[in-house]
């Protein structure tokens, strides 16, 4: 198989998942060497040209479109895409950088309470409960979700952009 | 019936507080606590002002500010007492505006990025779960409160200079009055005069209301019917010949008394 042809069958399989794949599967399924597979991955997410692209997002690989063309896209599906009220992205900055973290964590970084918020961001599936903190009060631990990953398009924790000094 | 209109308005003590600070251009480091102070409170009277609901957690703030401010009008321990200068009294809060603001601002990357990444989709019909669970975005385009906030403080001030006094004058309307008006129109029209035409010229809400109850107070007393001819038609209010005949609905449709 050569390199044209693998990212021809690569983009076949990502286009018959729809959803992030893991490299290690597309690799089983083309019976080529993972880290060929890696390569010839970044070398299509680097191209500009055409409606889709190629993106590593929540620990895979997905096709999906490019973000100039959403206008068209939202109308076709009739959908508006929502945004985060700015108290739940303070909030959801506080789980990402701090997960595992309670609840009065949360609220002790804010300085105001998060009850309303932290229900906003589990019932968007960006957060969820992760076992309870061995503390007094035994408090319920939170931590961000592979929603959450695909919500800023990253493919894990570590490309978290960095926090400030 | 009250419009009541919530805002996320300042997202707690430390984001007013952070607001205060860059718009007076002060650095967080050194932060001139009376004039912060001052101004913390007044926002706080503000939002109080503006029906806005003052948490608890703004309150306890307004109190470590005053307390703050207290500590640091207090002289200096003497020397011989303490060879170093003693904390900060502010340094406590320095901290947490300074995490605040680390998360504030990686809240705002994430809020870039994700504007990117809501706009990219998958293929198929399914949509990610946050776009599919949406509602309309009401978010003001480019508006913080806090700017909403200081242009409404602006007018309130100017609007303060202006002590024009009015007197209101009260409507006197009783029902009694638009029972009497009800009855002479119906003595002028033996046909009986339509339910809308009682409200048609320029009335007040006072008039509108005592007329309205006049209709029932005589529907009740059994002086007048009210026909409806068709269905969603306008109402016809007609006298009944006493004493009403048994079975004298009149018109043909739907008669009440």
């Amino acid at each position: 198989m050569d390199d044209t042809q693998l990212s021809e069958a690569l983009e076949c399989l990502l286009f018959v998942s729809g959803e992030a794949v893991p490299v290690e599967r597309l690799a089983e399924a083309l019976e080529v060497d993972a880290e060929r597979v890696l390569q010839a991955l970044e070398a299509m997410r680097a191209r500009s040209d055409g409606g889709l692209q190629v993106a590593a997002v929540a620990g895979g690989w997905m096709l999906c479109t490019r973000p100039q063309y959403a206008q068209y896209v939202t109308r076709l599906l009739r959908v508006q895409p929502q945004k985060l009220s700015r108290a739940a992205l303070e909030t959801l900055a506080i789980i990402a950088y701090r997960q595992p973290i309670t609840g009065p964590e949360i609220e002790a970084v804010r300085g105001v309470s998060v009850d309303g918020v932290m229900g906003t961001l589990q019932a968007r599936g960006l957060i969820r409960e992760a076992g309870r903190k061995q503390a007094p009060g035994r408090p319920i631990l939170y931590e961000t979700t592979e929603e959450f990953l695909r919500y800023l398009g990253i493919k894990d924790l570590a490309e978290l952009p960095q926090l400030e000094a | 019936m009250a419009y009541v209109v919530e805002l996320d308005a300042f997202r707690g003590p430390l984001d007013l507080l952070l607001h205060l600070i860059q718009k007076n251009e002060v650095d967080i480091y050194d932060i001139p606590i009376a004039r912060i102070t001052d101004q913390y409170l007044a926002a706080l009277k503000l939002m109080e002002a503006l029906d806005i609901e003052v948490a608890g957690e703004f309150i306890v703030m307004a109190a470590t500010l005053m307390e703050i401010k207290s500590r640091m009008l207090l002289p200096p321990a003497p020397k011989e007492y303490s060879e170093e200068e003693g904390p900060d009294p502010r340094a406590e809060l320095v901290q947490m505006l300074e995490e605040y603001r680390r998360y504030q601002s990686a809240a705002e990357l994430f809020r870039s990025r994700a504007e990117v990444w809501t706009r990219v989709f998958p293929r198929g019909g399914e949509l990610p779960p946050e776009v599919a669970a949406l509602v309309p975005d009401t978010e003001l385009a480019n508006l913080s409160v806090s700017t909403l906030v200081d242009a409404l403080h602006q007018v309130l001030l100017e609007a303060e200079a202006d002590h024009g006094v009015t007197a209101v004058q009260r409507e006197r309307v009783t029902v009694r009055m638009q029972i009497a008006e009800l009855w002479r129109r119906l003595n002028a029209n033996p046909e009986g005069v339509s339910f809308r035409s009682l409200f048609t010229h320029p009335v007040t809400r006072v008039e509108v209301i005592a007329m309205f109850l006049a209709v029932l107070e005589l529907l009740r007393l059994g002086r007048i019917c009210v026909v409806q001819p068709h269905t969603f038609g306008d109402l016809r209010i007609q006298k009944v010949a006493a004493p009403t005949a048994p079975g004298d609905g009149g018109a043909a449709g739907t008669a009440v008394r």
